[in-house]
């Protein structure tokens, strides 16, 4: 498989937010602001590469040989929460202007689905270890991307009057349903 | 203390996990497409917060709190190992239309939710009436939402054609943006109904 496709497809084409429908509380949760959406952004760029590579660690040296396959979204999860705290611990000790920039979003993405979404989506699509952590770090780009431009609507959104049943999550609903019609016109570039 | 009748209907009615706490968006968007795969996660998602409802309750007591997290993950994992082997098992067709969204119940923050909010506080028989509530609330939205979908989408319910031939099917409804947009307008629509018979 074609790694440009790849990253075109998880970007774009397939965005795994508009498309897929994963990670939409933080999505809705967190695309207030243009910069707290980047931080959440980052935070989820660094821990899904590096939940990509231990998953697939995981899966492949531990689950499949010993034919454990059945217990893999236990073991993810494992994994995953682990990891989050892990990360959390070095970042505090090794590189402290990091961690105040990414400290707050990191214990939510223990939650995020699209981390253990894309463990498994992963494992189902057969990737190799090259093809696992360029999916992962593509998937998370377009999560960003999907992230702040919904913060930049949403901040002129605070302006605008909107009838008082759908202020609020109703109206970013719509405003998502509508960027993801614009979103859909990648799919006829190029599909997987 | 509210009585049990209230713990029940508090799930489907003031305290609705979809229409009210916004929970769980990334199934109920993505598997509406139609009302039996509504129904189907709705039910998977009952049986998973009952299991898990029940044990973190049981164990209340003994599951020291500064590792609660990860312990109530372990148990709804568990849950949730056992009904992707179940639906896998007996409704194979089932189990691929809702695909990758059988694993990830075990990060639906329903469940987790429910977990740290009330099981971890209250009886065991308190936490099974609560689970039931709050499982029903969510069929129920997931049921709705996807009987709307499939109705002007494809123009049938429960895969049974409703419209006649002469229907064309609005097919974005079926599409991506059509969860979204569905689903925000329902959000509008349920908050215009509370407002309007005085459920705050």
């Amino acid at each position: 498989m074609n790694l440009l496709a790849i990253v075109f497809v998880a970007i774009l084409a397939n965005n795994i937010v508009l498309n897929q429908f994963l990670g939409i509380c933080p999505y809705l949760g967190v695309s207030k602001r243009i910069e707290t959406s980047l931080g959440m952004g980052m935070a989820v760029i660094f821990v899904m590469a590096m939940s990509g590579i231990v998953t697939w660690i995981v899966y492949n040296y531990l689950l499949e040989p010993f034919g454990l396959v059945y217990l893999r979204t236990i073991a993810f999860i494992l994994v995953i929460a682990g990891l989050v705290q892990l990360v959390e611990t070095i970042l505090k000790k090794t590189n402290p202007t990091l961690f105040r920039a990414l400290g707050i979003y990191l214990p939510l993405i223990t939650t995020n689905c699209t981390i253990l979404g894309v463990a498994l989506l992963n494992v189902q699509a057969g990737h190799n270890i090259i093809q696992t952590i360029v999916y992962a770090i593509a998937v998370a780009v377009g999560f960003t991307i999907a992230l702040v431009i919904m913060a930049g609507i949403r901040e002129r959104l605070e302006l605008a009057s909107v009838s008082s049943f759908l202020r609020g999550a109703a109206v970013s609903l719509v405003t998502a349903g509508i960027l993801s019609l614009a979103f859909m016109g990648f799919k006829g570039m190029m599909t997987l | 203390m509210s009585t049990l009748a209230q713990e029940f209907s508090k799930g489907i009615f003031k305290e609705n996990p979809i229409f009210r706490l916004l929970l769980g968006m990334c199934p109920t968007l993505a598997v509406s497409i139609t009302a039996i795969n509504g129904f189907g996660m709705g039910v998977a998602a009952l049986f998973v917060l009952l299991g898990s409802n029940l044990v973190i309750a049981a164990l209340r007591n003994f599951i020291p709190s500064k590792v609660r997290i990860p312990a109530y993950i372990l148990i709804i994992a568990t849950f949730v190992t056992i009904v992707d082997m179940v639906l896998n098992a007996f409704t194979p067709d089932l189990h691929k239309a809702l695909g990758i969204f059988i694993p990830l119940i075990v990060v639906n923050c329903i469940i987790l939710g429910r977990a740290e909010a009330f099981a971890r506080k209250n009886s065991v028989a308190r936490s099974v009436i609560d689970a039931l509530g709050m499982g029903v609330g969510f069929t129920l939205s997931l049921t709705i939402l996807g009987i709307i979908r499939e109705l002007f989408g494809k123009g049938s319910i429960f895969g049974v054609g409703v419209m006649g031939s002469a229907f064309e099917p609005m097919g974005i409804l079926a599409t991506a943006p059509g969860a979204f947009i569905t689903l925000g307008i329902m959000l509008g629509f349920v908050n215009f109904m509370f407002k309007r018979l005085g459920i705050e």
